[in-house]
């Protein structure tokens, strides 16, 4: 079975900007994936390429199987795009947009259908409203709503959580974990590095249009991230820890690999006699992994 | 509604003017009507062109412009408004071939020529006698010249970054040609040289042509204007169907 989305070797070029440079990238079907990198790493780019809005410079890209330059069609039919920019037609409403989106894709009656995204996506009472009268985050929905008008297998999201609020943000993704168990495949582009961490199974990083590091978000975590003591104390810490630990504002973080670390750790801060004032456990998160990738650190070079 | 990419597209573009349709029919209609209501006033009584009252012959003239000037302006309006809001995304994602896509937006282009043009008819025949000699004419210039100017629309909107870009193509291509076209009067009337000039401006043809559908008579033989227009029509598809294919401007 062809693999849900397949890059191989994309390159693109805009003037002295290489935005994207050799890119190799699978999407195995029914994934829910992540594309993060910092800004201008090549994320929307990378999309733009997939959706045949920008023409790569080199490689292939297919969706499904289906190229997406030389079988644009099938390959289109089985992509839904939110773009990243909050566009809309200000000539129709919310309905008439998505009854026109569904046409494009050579949808027939798709009339339950819209109405059961409007329904999840909490827009049934706007269905009649003109584009233009929708508040921001309301347009944000419409433009999801538009991507998933012809029930398209593969779904790629590029921020859509940018200046929503929070109930979008859990309706939305709600409706999207919904569709990823009902067997589609979601990609992901978002800088709120938790939202990543809860959502994707795997994760590519992006900078200057390469990937950086690509695994699953657990074995990012264990690579690039480690469980912490993280304490205050009012005596003077052993000499054994404070080589290992760091200080930072009286806090010192202790890092361990399993729990069975924590009590010795803690004897030989009692045996050396202080006690504590504060003690907290501090959990692997992406942000960390985040930034030791973007500076530089490579898989594996974790101590 | 029907469904799949082409119909969908021409019945949006369609949807948009009409949704307009003070600014996109009412408007050019009552410019029309205005021009009429002037150059009759002054020149009724004065002028007979091909033995035919002024008034009388200036009406197609007008409708014909009106014809040609808001197909150009349908699609290319459209056209720059999607590309700078971005919405144009919503065209450029769905499997939509260049040649429907071109189709979609010249055809719709000819709806909006076709609409003004019928609604400025109606607005002036009451003000002359006015024959219909040979009506398929009528048509196939209306046809033709909406196609082409609809098509340049697509060119000019697609090319345009801004809308100040447009307006200069407007302004310094599409306005001189129409209005030094013979609307407003036959080019037998001009002196050589401009009628030489004349000669080389396709929009002539159009316009000759189509008044030829009314009377009967006309400056040049309806067949020249017909291979004059039908080339023109030939060379703007190609050319126009040749950038949408190379994505130019809308495919980065
Ligand atoms: N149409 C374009 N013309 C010129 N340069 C472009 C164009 N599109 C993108 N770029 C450049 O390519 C690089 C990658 O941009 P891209 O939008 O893909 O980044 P991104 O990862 O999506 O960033 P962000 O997180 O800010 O959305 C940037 O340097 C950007 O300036
Ligand atoms: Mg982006």
């Amino acid at each position: 079975m062809s693999a849900a989305i397949r890059i191989q070797q994309v390159s693109k070029r805009f003037g002295n900007v290489q935005a994207l440079d050799g890119i190799d990238l699978e999407v195995q079907r029914g994934e829910f994936f992540g594309l993060l990198g910092p800004n201008g790493a090549g994320k929307t780019t990378l999309i733009s390429a997939l959706a045949g809005l920008v023409r790569a410079d080199a490689g292939n890209l297919s969706v499904m199987g289906h190229d997406v330059q030389s079988d644009y069609r099938a390959a289109r039919r089985l992509l839904g795009v939110v773009p990243q920019e909050l566009v809309f037609d200000p000539f129709f409403t919310v309905r008439e947009s998505l009854k026109i989106q569904s046409g494009y894709f050579g949808m027939g009656d798709n009339d339950r259908w819209i109405d059961e995204i409007l329904e999840n996506l909490g827009l049934t009472s706007k269905a009649n409203a003109n584009m233009r009268m929708l508040s921001g985050g309301m347009k944000r929905r419409v433009l999801v709503a538009q991507a998933l008008v012809h029930r398209p297998p593969v779904i790629v999201l590029d921020e859509p959580t940018a200046g929503v609020d929070v109930e979008l943000r859990q309706t939305l993704w709600h409706f999207i974990r919904r569709l990823n168990e009902a067997g589609h495949t979601i990609v992901l582009t978002t800088h709120y590095l938790e939202e990543a961490e809860n959502l994707c199974t795997r994760i590519a990083m992006l900078k200057a249009g390469r990937v950086v590091a690509l695994d699953t978000t657990a074995n990012l975590l264990r690579r690039f991230s480690v469980h912490s003591l993280r304490l205050r104390t009012d005596g003077v810490m052993p000499e054994e820890l404070t080589r290992q630990g760091a200080e930072n504002g009286g806090w010192w973080s202790l890092p361990f690999d399993g729990f069975d670390e924590v009590e010795p750790l803690l004897a030989k801060i009692r045996a050396a006699g202080c006690s504590l004032k504060d003690l907290e456990i501090g959990k692997p998160d992406l942000e960390e992994v985040f930034v030791r990738v973007m500076q530089g650190q490579s898989q594996g070079q974790l101590n | 509604m029907r469904y799949g990419g082409f119909s969908t597209l021409l019945y949006k573009e369609v949807l948009r003017f009409w949704k307009v349709g003070s600014q996109t029919v009412g408007a050019p209609v009552l410019t029309a009507l205005l021009y009429l209501l002037i150059f009759s006033h002054v020149l009724e009584g004065h002028v007979k062109v091909h033995g035919v009252i002024y008034t009388a012959f200036l009406i197609p003239g007008l409708v014909m412009m009106s014809v040609l000037q808001n197909a150009f302006a349908n699609s290319s309006s459209s056209l720059i408004q999607s590309k700078v809001t971005g919405n144009i995304v919503f065209v450029l994602l769905p499997p939509i071939s260049y040649l429907e896509f071109f189709a979609a937006y010249v055809l719709a282009s000819v709806v909006r020529g076709l609409v003004v043009g019928t609604g400025v008819l109606f607005a002036t025949f009451w003000f002359a006698p006015l024959t219909f000699a040979e009506p398929w004419w009528i048509l196939v210039f209306a046809l033709m010249g909406g196609a082409i100017l609809g098509s340049l629309g697509v060119i000019a909107g697609i090319w345009a970054d801004k809308f100040d870009q447009l307006a200069a193509f407007q302004n310094f291509l599409i306005m001189p040609l129409t209005f030094l076209s013979g609307v407003f009067y036959s080019i037998n009337s001009l002196p050589p040289f401009w009628q030489q000039v004349s000669h080389w401006n396709p929009v002539f043809y159009m316009i000759d042509g189509f008044r030829h559908g009314f009377f009967g008579v006309s400056d040049a033989s309806p067949w020249l204007s017909l291979a004059v227009v039908g080339t023109c029509l030939a060379v703007l598809t190609t050319l126009t169907l040749n950038l949408l294919k190379r994505g130019y401007k809308l495919r980065a």
